[in-house]
Parts: C-alpha cells; sequence; structure tokens
C-alpha cells in the first residue's frame, strides 16, 4: 500500500454530514446520469440501418416501425416509443452507426 | 534383464514422453512469455516430493478434423494429488504447451474426475487455468466438458474449498468454473479473462481495448471483483495460495487447523489508532493488527470496493474472519461493490465454519443515482441475509460510527449478533447528528433568528444525547461498553465461549438470498 502521507483526502458528504476520505478509481469514474429525453431515439448497439421507414415532418403513433437497425446478427425492428412528429433522422440507409447514436428525434404530440 | 525390469523400463520412457507435454520449442514459449510448465506449477505449490500424478496416459477423443492422427500428451491437463503443509488436496492444471491447453472431452474428464476425488476425499481443490478455450475440433464435446466442470464447482461449493489460479488466458465459457469457485487468483501481465475478447469486441462492436484492459489481473482484482488474489509473479502466487490453505479447513466438517498462539506486535496501540472525531479517517487494518495474533491478517480482495476489508487472522492460535468497514475508503460507506464483497465472504466462513469479528465504522449507504440504478437495494440485502442466515459464532465491535440501515446490516444484535462489543467512542443512532437534528428540530431551526448558530446548538444537543453507545446499552443491543485496550481479550473470551456453540435453521432445500 503506498504511503499515508501521500495520500489526499477529501471532503465526502454522507447524510449532511462531511468525512474526510479517499475515493476510489471506480467511484471516480462513474458515470453521470441525465435524465433520457423520451422522443429521441438511441441506438443500444452498433450496427447497420438497413431500411427507413419514415420521413422528418411525418406524424408517427407509438410503437410504429421507424427502422431496420441490423445489430448481433438480428434484424431489429426499431419502433416509436412515443406518438409524435419525426423532428429529425440522424441516420441514413445503409450507413453503419455505432453505440449511443441518436438515430430518430420526435417531437412528441 | 528380467521381464519386471524391461516392463518398468518402459514404463519410464512412456512416463517421460508425456512429462514432456507439447515439447522442447513448446516449453521454451510458455518460458519465454513469463509462465512455468504445467507440472512445474504443481510442483512448486505442492510440499516437496508430495505430488502423486493420475491419468497420464489418457488419450484425447478427437475423430475428425485430422485430430486422429495427432498424439496430445495427457490431453493437455495435468491432474493428481499431493499436500500443502501436510493439507491433502487435489489439483489440476492445464497445460498450454498441448495444444494450447485447449479442452475437449477427455480433457474435461481428466478434470472432473479428480473433482470427484477431492469431494469424497473432502480435500480442497485447486484448479490452475491456462487454455485457449474449447478445443474446437471436438466440437459439442468440449461444451460438455465444461458443462461437468460447472456441475461439479456447484455441488462441491460449501462441502470443500475450491481455488482457481489464472495463469495464461481464460476465456468464454472456461471463466466460470473460476467464477463458481471460492477463491480466484490472477498475476499481472498472465492472467486473462473474459467472455468475449478484443477482437470479436472490436468487430462487433468497434471498441478497440487490449486484452490487459479488458481482462487482465488489475482489472479483475481492482474493477470487477472476479480475482480474490493479485500477484506480480507466479512465485508470490504460489505463497498467496499456500498462506490461504494455511487458514482454510479442509472441508466443512472440519475446523481450520490451529497453530501456536501468538501476541500482537507490540509496536501498535489500539488507543492511537482511531481519531475521536468522527469525521476523520484511518486505516482500519491497522485496528485488526492490534487485534489478531502476531499482527498476521491476510486480506482478500484488497483492491476491490476498498470501503470495506475482510479478510483472515488467528485468534489465540484459530483462524476467525474479520470484516471491517474502511473509513479510508468512500468514508467506509456500505454500496454494491462492499455489500457483495462482505456477503460472499461471510457465507464462506458460515460454510467452513469460521467465526466472523466485524468491526464497525459506517455512515451508512453510498448516495448516488448510480448506486440506486445498480440495484443497491438488493446488493445490500445480501449483507443483511448473509449474517442471519450464518450460524457460526457471530462477534461484532463497534468502534464509532453505527448509524441506521448500516448499524443493522453490520451483524447488529437484530441479526443474530452473540456477543456485542461497543468502544466508548461508539455512536449508535438513527443517522449522523447533522441529518437528524435538521429533521427534529426543522422548526426550531427554521424559526430561529440565527439559523445556522441554532442548528449548530441542536446538532451538539443530538450529539451530546445519542451520538454514544449508552442508549443502545440501555435497551441491552449492546452487551457491554469496552475500553479499547480490552477489545483483544474480550474477542478471545467471546471466541472461546463459544466454541461449542449450536444452532438451527428450520430445514429447507435452500434459501433465496437476494443473488
Amino acid at each position: 500500500m503506498e504511503n499515508k502521507e501521500d495520500k489526499e483526502f477529501v471532503d465526502f458528504i454522507v447524510t449532511a454530514r462531511k468525512y474526510k476520505t479517499l475515493l476510489t478509481e471506480k467511484y471516480k469514474n462513474r458515470q453521470v446520469w441525465h435524465k433520457p429525453f423520451l422522443g429521441d431515439v438511441i441506438s443500444n448497439l452498433p450496427g447497420t440501418i438497413i431500411k427507413i421507414e419514415v420521413k422528418e415532418g411525418e406524424t408517427v403513433e407509438a410503437g410504429q416501425l421507424l427502422l431496420i437497425h441490423q445489430a448481433m446478427k438480428m434484424l431489429n425492428r426499431v419502433v416509436a416509443p412515443v406518438s409524435g412528429v419525426i423532428a429529425e433522422i440522424g441516420v441514413q440507409e445503409g450507413e453503419k452507426i455505432g453505440k449511443n447514436h441518436l438515430m430518430v428525434k420526435i417531437e412528441p404530440k | 534383464m528380467t521381464d519386471l525390469s524391461k516392463n518398468i523400463q518402459t514404463l519410464r520412457e512412456k512416463k517421460a514422453v508425456v512429462e514432456m507435454g507439447g515439447g522442447e520449442a513448446a516449453i521454451e514459449k510458455q518460458i519465454a512469455m513469463g509462465k512455468l510448465t504445467a507440472r512445474d506449477r504443481i510442483l512448486s505449490l505442492l510440499d516437496k516430493n508430495s505430488f502423486h500424478e493420475y491419468d497420464l496416459f489418457v488419450k484425447h477423443d478427437g475423430r475428425d478434423f485430422g485430430m486422429e492422427k495427432k498424439d496430445l500428451p495427457g490431453d493437455g491437463v495435468v491432474t493428481g494429488t499431493g499436500t500443502i503443509f501436510g493439507a491433502p488436496v487435489c489439483i489440476y492444471a492445464q497445460d498450454f504447451t498441448v495444444a494450447g491447453g485447449s479442452l475437449g472431452l477427455q480433457h474435461a474428464r481428466k478434470i472432473t474426475k479428480i473433482m470427484d476425488h477431492a469431494l469424497k476425499m473432502k480435500c480442497p481443490i485447486i484448479g490452475i487455468n491456462d487454455s485457449g478455450g474449447a478445443r474446437i475440433q471436438e466440437g459439442v464435446g468440449a461444451l460438455a466438458g465444461y458443462g461437468e466442470i460447472f456441475y461439479r464447482n456447484t455441488i462441491a461449493s460449501g462441502v470443500i474449498p475450491q481455488l482457481s489460479l489464472i495463469l495464461g488466458p481464460c476465456a468464454g465459457g472456461a471463466v466460470y468454473s473460476p467464477a463458481l469457485t471460492d477463491f480466484v487468483f490472477v498475476v499481472e501481465n498472465i492472467s486473462k479473462m473474459f467472455i468475449t475478447g478484443p477482437n470479436v469486441i472490436k468487430t462487433v462492436l468497434g471498441e478497440d481495448i487490449s486484452m490487459e484492459d479488458l481482462g487482465g489481473a488489475r482489472v479483475h482484482a481492482e474493477i470487477t471483483g472476479n480475482a480474490h488474489f493479485y500477484a506480480m509473479s507466479e512465485q508470490e502466487c504460489f505463497e498467496q495460495v499456500k498462506r490461504l490453505v494455511s487458514f482454510i479447513p479442509w472441508n466443512n466438517q472440519e475446523r481450520a487447523k490451529a497453530v501456536e498462539p501468538k501476541e500482537p506486535s507490540a509496536m501498535l496501540n489500539i488507543e492511537q489508532v482511531v481519531p475521536a472525531d468522527p469525521k476523520q479517517p484511518y486505516d482500519v487494518r491497522d485496528v485488526i493488527k492490534c487485534i489478531v495474533d502476531d499482527s498476521d491478517f491476510l486480506e482478500i480482495q484488497e483492491l476491490w470496493a476498498a470501503n470495506i476489508v475482510i479478510g483472515f487472522g488467528r485468534m489465540g492460535g484459530e483462524t476467525v474472519g474479520f470484516v471491517a468497514n474502511q473509513p479510508m475508503y468512500l468514508a467506509g460507506v456500505l454500496d454494491c461493490d462492499s455489500a457483495d464483497k462482505a456477503a460472499r465472504f461471510i457465507r464462506f466462513c458460515d460454510s467452513f465454519n469460521i467465526p466472523i469479528i466485524t468491526l464497525e465504522d459506517m455512515p451508512g449507504y453510498l448516495p448516488g443515482v448510480d448506486q440506486e440504478h445498480a440495484g443497491v437495494i438488493r446488493h445490500g440485502a445480501k449483507v443483511l441475509y448473509a449474517y442471519s442466515e450464518a450460524t457460526v459464532p457471530k462477534i461484532t465491535v463497534i468502534l464509532r460510527k453505527a448509524y441506521g440501515g448500516g448499524y443493522i446490516a453490520m451483524n447488529s444484535r437484530h441479526l443474530g449478533a452473540d456477543f456485542m462489543f461497543a468502544w466508548p467512542s461508539a455512536e449508535i443512532a438513527v443517522m449522523g447528528p447533522e441529518g437528524a437534528a435538521n429533521i427534529i428540530f426543522r422548526k426550531e431551526i427554521m424559526e430561529a433568528e440565527d439559523q445556522h448558530a441554532m442548528r449548530q446548538a441542536k446538532v451538539k444537543e443530538y450529539i451530546e444525547k445519542f451520538a454514544n453507545p449508552f442508549v443502545a446499552a440501555s435497551k441491552g443491543f449492546i452487551d457491554s461498553v469496552i475500553e479499547p485496550k480490552e477489545t483483544r481479550s474480550l474477542l478471545l473470551h467471546a471466541l472461546k465461549l463459544s466454541v461449542q456453540k449450536e444452532e438451527y435453521r428450520p430445514a429447507k432445500k435452500h434459501g433465496l438470498p437476494p443473488f
């Protein structure tokens, strides 16, 4: 273990009281949470856009097919999470996309 | 030459061929990677001249893709029995020099045979993993082999100690045997463990990562918690294995072998370790070293979830397990990882008749969205489950803070603690004084002209009234409030009293811990 004198203790609050302590690497690297936007259709796997079934400005119903996204050897049907108007399409047919890519933005009704 | 000596000569020649494993070139390659050969690893671990090898002449099952013409000495795995400090063990080591240590059905059957033997003889099983994975040419036969190993790991769980050394690649399905065992050992630069390797991740996900960053020794010792012991060399790893074996019993019907008791180091003063200010950190391992025989403590999972400390020491010559909040990291809070770490260790101790000593100093659970969303409720519940379920002697010493849910979780009287001690510095309360004062005296504080001064006054009032061990002691939740320097002698007394402890649970097939 490292020398205690080398350590930088920081303030750490648990139920209104400040403690002096060290942080672990895992704690420092934790993900900060952001509220997901209901109309954002994000890829949760990398893959290829096979076919797009909607156009910008089009009104869609919740559950309606938006596009086919091939990932993990599967043709995944990506459907609208909410009813609304297609505000933006962030992909093209044949395009290879990564994880967390905004595929479609819907302005909810 | 008589017929007998001719036969003996033949045996020696046959053995010599198998013992060369994959041959000189392959052995040189293995050594160049900083690795010992399978047989040398076994010989380094076991007592001198104690190894007896089984199944040297087993042949592999491959009948396709040209495998029928290949001879694989020992089918890529060395198995047998021996002793460590006189304790009997069953052992196997995959031989990377033979077909990359790949696992075919006969290779697996050699392993399951020695596992069955260990279970029947009730002695620990040690597996040394160094394998490229399933032998693809054997197809589903290799998968069957893995499944038969996993099944035995599960059946043997809680009956005999199971140790896994990862001394090479251990990828895909192969990782699940170590994961099912009690202790996993990894070595820097040598161990590699993952379900899907960097190549697949790159192809499928486009994420570029090295084997070391994905599943190297340090990753499993610090990030995933899959490993329990982390070493810089194979030799250091073998020393860790031997030390661990000296602390644990041969099986669940035995107690660990006692050794000559020794007093803790006179250099340490238990009254000077813990700061009086409950907000100041310290290293709880220093408290343990003031208490255990010879100040000798074997820490487990030192790098992962450092906010809780677990490990073995001896008291009066007998093995005990320690669970201690570590104020030095994250103020010693309970969180998902530290709860998992403590709960698994408590269950190991309970399975193998090892008394548990809990040293408590914690402010509560780690606040945060990531913790709540990661399921800190079900993870934290494992600690409650493990302590409540355990029937070995359970002793708690509250050093300083014991707040809220943490007080209940850390082996409180309410979960069945046999002995509850508290230092005079103990604060047993529903939450920290600041939080409590803000709620109880909300109205007074809001209505005061000087809110800050009123809050300070009310916090002080709360501290004087509740931040001590005497409220809990007045209800009998604490058996005695003790001076720090009495800790070791009272723990020895408690352990002596509980040697014959018997406690039963209703008969059931098995409980349902919140996995």
